[in-house]
């Protein structure tokens, strides 16, 4: 059977992203000064899969450059490479490449060759700088290990530069395969057939490693070889030969020349002696043991591999923003086929009804039809939550962004997230991530001072962003805050009678001057940088979320640090929703948007203005309006104690809107106007009746800036 | 014989509107159906008769005769509703619902018996007039349906999420 090459490839790409961003959260984990072993070997396995991925399709430079990452990490891990910031950050930016290296492959298209070459050279010149060595020889046995360490990090520089790729006239190969080479099918034997018909092979075993009978699995490899190979031949042909193997083995590849003077220092051969000695000790010592620790270094990682492969794979956050495809755990999805199982036998109960029919089985009716009820709202919740993704799939880009701009601005700053796990719509996770890109990016630039401005202010050097996601009522509520300078009210206010937005004698209250900043063009950043400050964006952002149904808030308070409230529905696909006539039509107000309704009472309506109208509700005066003025449509009656007003809220202002009556309450599929037709200022979407016919659903700030716009057109 | 089969020929759905025969590429003709009351959007032009629904989608209906300025005419029972693909800007394809007075035929009409419409000056719209073709003695004019649909109070405003990122 052919095997779709293209679908794997789709995969491939998929579990690249995926795997770049787990490597990328692990190095700045790392930065952070955890160095964990278990970190590099994340990283090292990320770097290793993408590039035997990229073996399957031959994309020939992402696999060299896989390489030299990996032979960086492996250097890593056996602690051979010193982890220094700039190491991480020449990592952080290996991954860029590579992220970058993919897409141009996915795309056919063409990348930064120069930003990759860049980057590959650095790694180069860091593997090629001798890491630190101790001389000195020492007899005790924990230092064996170090010294066969140092020794093989010799030879690995060996093997990177393209110099050492000459002909020489003999090799002296180490192979030592990993416990479970063999299980992966591979059979030294072929390797040395191989060998042996490059020239004059010479092989010995080294069988000190066999534990005690006991201990002894037989399908693990426990030998390990001496090759001395005298033939003319490049180091390529070699390195050919053990390709297939090369990862699952601790192979160092020697010139005979260079081998027999580093024999003088140290040999290979004591230092097996050494390991015998080791392994007497061990097996006279630890004979109850199961895993004999002579094998430290390899058995270690086989080890920390077992153990934390099940683990890894609970833990793994994926992160595809752009990805079409969608994973769902096994229960939800269980959970699903248990619905529509029960909803299959509600539905043959009914149809057994219908069959033979008479008035005395209308209660079993009834049962039956709620029990439908019941099934469908269940199931519509199950295929709901399928949609439902953990907002971490947007968090976690932001340690990245961070690390990078304050870098970038200099400053220093702790990001703390919290309430990760919160789930929401996968469609408002991915409209929202720009806008909280956006968001965060300000704080940093705007609200965070630098480390000199904070000491001088009191407050600590790092600043810190903090970022809160979680549930209330029917919304999700996204917190971005900072400890830094907060907004100047005064500021603001000086800018806005600058720009003409306010009048010298108005008193705006706080709330007013917030929200200036979303106002289109509105800045009071003297200087433009390339982060922001262009007064463009933070309009953006609140129509974006305004285009989700969502409000933004801004609470700050100057010299403390200010707060963005994001509020967001948690699905676009349903709301509850009220249903409301206004003569001939029906329209439907969000529930959520709803705070009071109520009969008005004639006493308490007020014109304002000559025109408009206001209605005194406890402490407030709130606009009337009336919608079939709005919209232009004959109602059943004009005199405001026959209707009902219902006052709503919409972007922190509240607003009467004046129907004709208020029909049922029930929950509502949201379909779009967009698709087919467009976005109406406030109308939110549409909806499809019982009886099949359309309604339109209100958006209740759109109301009220379209109403406030008619207000001004009439003045 | 053979320079007919040389011929690039259409099919072209016909329908009349106030006694006027009007084509449209059959291509883009997804459905015909019956009409049905629409609800009214507020605050749009009176050629946008409202929205249906269409299996679940959500669909503007365009009365055609109003779009032209010809006289209004009251819904009957040959009314009918056309669904026509559009493709819009970006390649996005939409979906309306035109209202005609009745559907008449379907028509062969190679593209070079499409005479370009003559200039009536600035008394006779022919912005949405592709041309006029002779079938069967009888004058129809062929309508450019995407040029139509995406004219005016139809035309996609950009999308607020593309702002963002260009600004970027």
């Amino acid at each position: 059977m052919p095997v779709d090459l293209a679908e794997i490839r789709e995969i491939f790409f998929e579990e690249s992203v995926e795997n770049l961003n787990r490597m990328e959260s692990n190095l700045l984990e790392l930065e952070k000064g955890t160095v964990d072993s278990e970190l590099i070997n994340s990283i090292f396995r990320g770097a290793h899969s993408i590039k035997g991925g990229a073996g399957i399709f031959n994309f020939e430079e992402i696999i060299a450059f896989a390489h030299i990452m990996e032979t960086l990490l492996d250097d890593m891990r056996h602690e051979k490479q010193v982890i220094t910031p700039s190491v991480i950050d020449l990592l952080l930016r290996s991954v860029d490449a590579l992220r970058m290296m993919l897409l141009a492959v996915k795309e056919e298209s063409d990348y930064d060759v120069q930003e990759v070459q860049a980057c590959q050279n650095e790694l180069k010149n860091i593997l090629n700088v001798p890491t630190e060595e101790s001389d000195e020889k020492e007899s005790n046995e924990e230092e064996s290990d170090e010294k066969a360490t140092s020794e093989s990090s010799e030879s690995s520089e060996l093997k990177e530069p393209a110099t050492s790729d000459t002909s020489t006239t003999g090799w002296h190969i180490v192979f030592k395969p990993n416990l479970s080479m063999l299980k992966t099918g591979n059979d030294p034997i072929n390797l040395f057939d191989e060998l042996k018909r490059l020239g004059d092979l010479e092989v010995k075993v080294d069988i000190s490693q066999i534990p005690t009978f006991s201990d002894l699995d037989v399908q693990a490899c426990h030998l390990s070889w001496e090759l001395i190979l005298r033939a003319d031949v490049k180091r390529a042909a070699l390195e050919e030969i053990f390709d297939w193997v090369e990862d699952e083995c601790e192979l160092h590849i020697t010139a005979l020349e260079e081998f027999s003077s580093q024999q003088e220092t140290e040999s290979p051969l004591e230092k097996s002696e050494e390991f015998l000695i080791d392994k007497c000790e061990g097996a006279v010592n630890q004979i109850e043991q199961p895993i004999p620790h002579f094998k430290k270094e390899t058995d270690r990682e086989e080890i920390s591999q077992l153990k934390t492969a099940p683990i890894e794979h609970k833990k793994k956050v994926h992160h595809q923003t752009e990805a079409n495809s969608i994973r769902v755990s096994i229960n939800k999805i269980d959970d699903l086929i248990n619905m529509v199982g029960e909803l299959v036998i509600t539905q043959s109960m009914l149809e057994q009804f219908g069959e033979n029919f008479d008035s005395s089985r209308i209660s079993q009716l009834r049962d039956g039809l709620s029990q439908l009820e019941r099934n469908s709202r269940e199931l519509q919740e199950s295929v709901m939550r399928i949609r439902m993704l953990p907002i971490s799939y947007s968090f976690n880009r932001f340690p990245r962004l961070v690390h990078d701009l304050s870098l970038q601005l200099s400053k220093k700053v702790e990001l703390k997230l919290s309430g990760e796990h919160t789930e929401l719509d996968k469609t408002v996770l991915e409209k929202m991530s720009d806008p909280l890109v956006h968001l965060v990016r300000n704080a940093l630039d705007h609200g965070i001072e630098t480390p000199v401005q904070r000491q001088a202010a009191g407050k600590p050097e790092t600043g810190e962003l903090r970022l809160h996601a979680f549930h209330q009522g029917g919304n999700i509520i996204i917190q971005i805050s900072d400890d830094g300078a907060g907004f100047d009210l005064d500021k603001i206010r000086a800018k806005a009678i600058q720009e003409g937005l306010l009048n010298p004698d108005d008193h705006p209250s706080e709330e007013q001057l917030y929200d200036l900043i979303f106002q289109p063009g509105f800045t009071t950043v003297e200087e433009v940088s390339n982060l922001s400050g262009r007064g463009v964006g933070m309009d953006v952002v609140r129509r974006n979320i305004r285009a989700l149904g969502g409000t933004i808030h801004v609470e700050s308070k100057q010299g403390k640090g200010s707060t963005f409230n994001v509020r967001l529905p948690l699905t676009l696909a349903i709301l509850d929703g009220q249903l409301v006539r206004v003569g001939q039509e029906i329209y439907i107000l969000s529930l959520l948007s709803i705070i009071e309704s109520l009969r008005v009472q004639t006493k308490l309506v007020n014109s304002y203005g000559g025109s408009a109208e206001v209605y005194k509700l406890r402490d407030e005066y709130i606009p009337i309006l009336r919608l079939y003025d709005l919209f232009d449509i004959i109602p059943s009656t004009t005199q405001l104690d026959q209707g009902i007003l219902v006052i709503a809220e919409g972007e922190g202002q509240k607003i009467g809107l004046f129907v004709d009556e208020l029909l049922s309450q029930q929950q509502i599929v949201i379909k779009s106007l967009e698709s087919n037709y467009k976005k109406i200022q406030g109308i939110f979407g549409a909806t499809i009746l019982g009886n099949g016919s359309v309604a339109l659903i209100l958006d209740v700030a759109g109301l009220i800036q379209r109403f406030h716009h008619i207000d001004f057109q009439e003045n | 014989m053979t320079s007919e089969t040389t011929k690039i020929t259409k099919k072209y759905l016909t329908f009349f509107l106030a006694k006027e025969e009007y084509a449209v590429d059959i291509l883009c003709v997804q459905e015909i159906k019956g009409w049905n009351k629409a609800t009214t959007i507020p605050n749009t032009p009176d050629y946008i008769s409202g929205v249906i629904n269409l299996r679940g989608t959500i669909i503007p209906i365009i009365d055609l005769r109003l779009r032209f300025n010809l006289e209004c005419q009251d819904y009957g029972p040959m009314t009918v509703v056309i669904v026509v693909k559009v493709v819009s800007s970006g390649k996005k394809e939409r979906i309306m619902g035109i209202v005609v007075d009745a559907v008449s035929d379907v028509y062969d009409v190679a593209e070079d018996e499409i005479k370009p419409p003559p200039n009536f000056g600035s008394i006779i719209s022919t912005e949405f007039v592709k041309g006029l073709a002779t079938v069967e003695d009888k004058m129809v004019i062929m309508l450019d349906i995407d040029l139509l649909l995406n004219s005016h109070e139809l035309a996609i405003v950009e999308s607020l999420s593309d702002e963002l990122l260009t600004e970027h």
